[in-house]
């Protein structure tokens, strides 16, 4: 009886923790527009979030092409197709690694430090000095953090995916001779708008809940140092989550 | 009308902050069972108690940061209870609030952090905006610190930065929460100073929360005390002073033990001893 009713109280409180995550979303749509009328903030985060990411991503976009490369080449030798190594890395970079990866690299790059940005204004009565000169916090912090996130992983995701190409042409074409023309211009008939369609959904939806993540992670954190760092490390853990969750559904649609 | 003004002030019109039979509880335990406290136009009136009476919850109930459970809180005629997020924000901005660290937001330097309300609120052309900021660094004598970080700032000069900030929309209210914890003698004198050349200049309310007796005793026009969630004394500081109720005086006395007791209610000490002697 005891155990079930623990299973019941525990369910509850992951509703109340779902209800009040969606609330917190949809005031941070609420309020975004208006945000969007004072672009220098947002731009500033697209900067934090985006331009500070940057090496992180181009180096495992790098190496996750040229293992790309390893393997494929490996695979399609078995099959003595190795000129299609082309498409085959273009491909997966553009459908499924360059937003996954550059999602779980966002996450933790990221994510944790507008998590523990926020959570740390809050701890130190920013947040509530804020609201006492009768400014919003969310529509003056949680949104333009938000907006830069959701405008920055696109564009970091394309980045990893022509870096990503970039290795695997390095390793397959340099290292282990394949034609480089008949690696392009298989690619090149190969991919269609589609492919990068799906890419840039992917990477916009990651976007959108790897930011809220953070934010409502951050904005909710109880305000000591030992709370920040839960609230940091529920980041990357929910994100992560997320992500793959979404990534899962979203290849089911769009497929 | 209640205790609290039979212990000392009128309970005239000119209240411009007015809490009657307020109660208040957190996760069951209560906070405030029947607060009855008015705050005179244009004075300075300090809320004074032992640490964990509350303090600092009264000031978030003034501040609608909190609402209350039962009773009213009415702020420059306005109903706390009948306002919502706007009709608060309209209100508040009649107000300003000194935090007890400052709460300045860290990525902007003093100057900004004076300027966010009046960028946040308006769209005053920037040299109006810089001659406001200006004349209220000035008036807390930090005007040579404009382009310092707050993380250069020490204490005291964190909270006259804050004190500038708080009144650059030229409020009505201004409230203090702790505004001497931790300061040297000299920024302790600068910070008193400030309350009350920034009250009587610009004819503001003030409310100062603190638990220093001897500040207070020199600064305020008004003084209540709380404890237990009541006021348990209201009167100019030099009538609390004189107070004969033993929890008063222990207060005003600082004395270490008497009706607030100096232990933490424990089971018994020699029971206890025995018991971990058995077991161990």
């Amino acid at each position: 009886m005891s155990f079930l009713g623990g299973l019941m109280d525990s369910g509850r409180g992951q509703l109340r923790k779902w209800g009040r995550f969606t609330l917190f979303t949809l005031r941070l749509l609420v309020v975004s527009p208006r945000a969007l009328l004072r672009p220098q903030l947002v731009i500033d985060q697209v900067y934090n979030s985006g331009a500070l990411s940057l090496v992180i991503i181009m180096l495992s976009g790098l190496f996750v092409g040229m293992v790309l490369g390893l393997q494929g080449y490996d695979l399609l030798r078995r099959f003595g197709s190795t000129e299609s190594l082309g498409t085959a890395a273009a491909l997966g970079l553009l459908r499924e690694l360059g937003p996954v990866v550059t999602a779980l690299l966002f996450a933790g790059r990221a994510g944790t430090a507008l998590t523990s940005e926020i959570g740390l204004m809050s701890a130190t009565d920013q947040l509530s000095a804020m609201e006492m000169m009768a400014v919003d916090p969310i529509r003056r912090v949680c949104a333009p953090r938000f907006l830069g996130g959701v405008i920055a992983m696109p564009l970091l995701a394309a980045i990893f995916s022509m870096i990503g190409i970039y290795g695997a042409q390095l390793v397959g074409v340099t290292l282990m001779g394949v034609d480089s023309g008949q690696f392009w211009s298989q690619m090149r008939s190969a991919v269609e708008m589609r492919d990068i369609v799906e890419g840039v959904v992917k990477s916009v939806a990651f976007g959108f809940a790897c930011s809220s993540i953070a934010v409502y992670e951050g904005y909710h954190a109880v305000p000591t140092a030992e709370g920040v760092g839960r609230a940091t490390t529920r980041t990357v853990v929910t994100s992560s989550v997320a992500v793959l969750a979404i990534d899962y559904m979203l290849t089911a649609v769009l497929l | 009308m209640n205790d609290s003004n039979d212990a000392g002030l009128p309970a005239t019109g000119g209240a411009i902050a007015r809490l009657s039979d307020v109660g208040y509880s957190v996760g069951g335990r209560a906070i405030f069972d029947g607060l009855d406290i008015s705050i005179e136009r244009g004075k300075v009136t300090a809320i004074m108690g032992p640490s964990g009476t509350g303090k600092t919850t009264l000031l978030r109930l003034i501040t609608g940061q909190v609402r209350a459970s039962r009773g009213s809180v009415v702020v420059d005629g306005e109903d706390l209870a009948t306002l919502d997020r706007d009709g608060l924000y309209l209100l508040r901005r009649r107000m300003g609030m000194l935090f007890q660290n400052g709460a300045l937001l860290t990525d902007l330097d003093v100057y900004e952090n004076v300027a966010f309300p009046v960028r946040e609120h308006t769209d005053l052309p920037e040299a109006l905006v810089s001659r406001i900021v200006l004349m209220k660094l000035q008036a807390v004598g930090l005007r040579g610190a404009a382009r310092l970080m707050p993380a250069e700032l020490s204490g005291g000069m964190s909270r006259r930065v804050a004190l500038a900030r708080a009144i650059v929309m030229d409020p009505k209210i201004l409230i203090y929460d702790e505004p001497f914890a931790g300061l040297d003698p000299i920024a302790l004198g600068v910070v008193m100073r400030l309350i009350r050349e920034t009250n009587d200049a610009l004819g503001l309310t003030s409310i100062v929360v603190s638990h220093d007796v001897h500040e207070i005793g020199k600064l305020a026009d008004a003084a209540y005390l709380l404890s237990g969630g009541k006021v348990i004394a209201a009167g100019t500081p030099a009538e609390l002073a004189v107070n004969p109720a033993p929890v008063v005086r222990q207060f005003m006395a600082g004395e270490a033990d008497g009706p607030v007791p100096f232990h933490y209610p424990a089971p018994d000490y020699a029971a206890q001893l025995l018991d971990s002697a058995a077991r161990a």
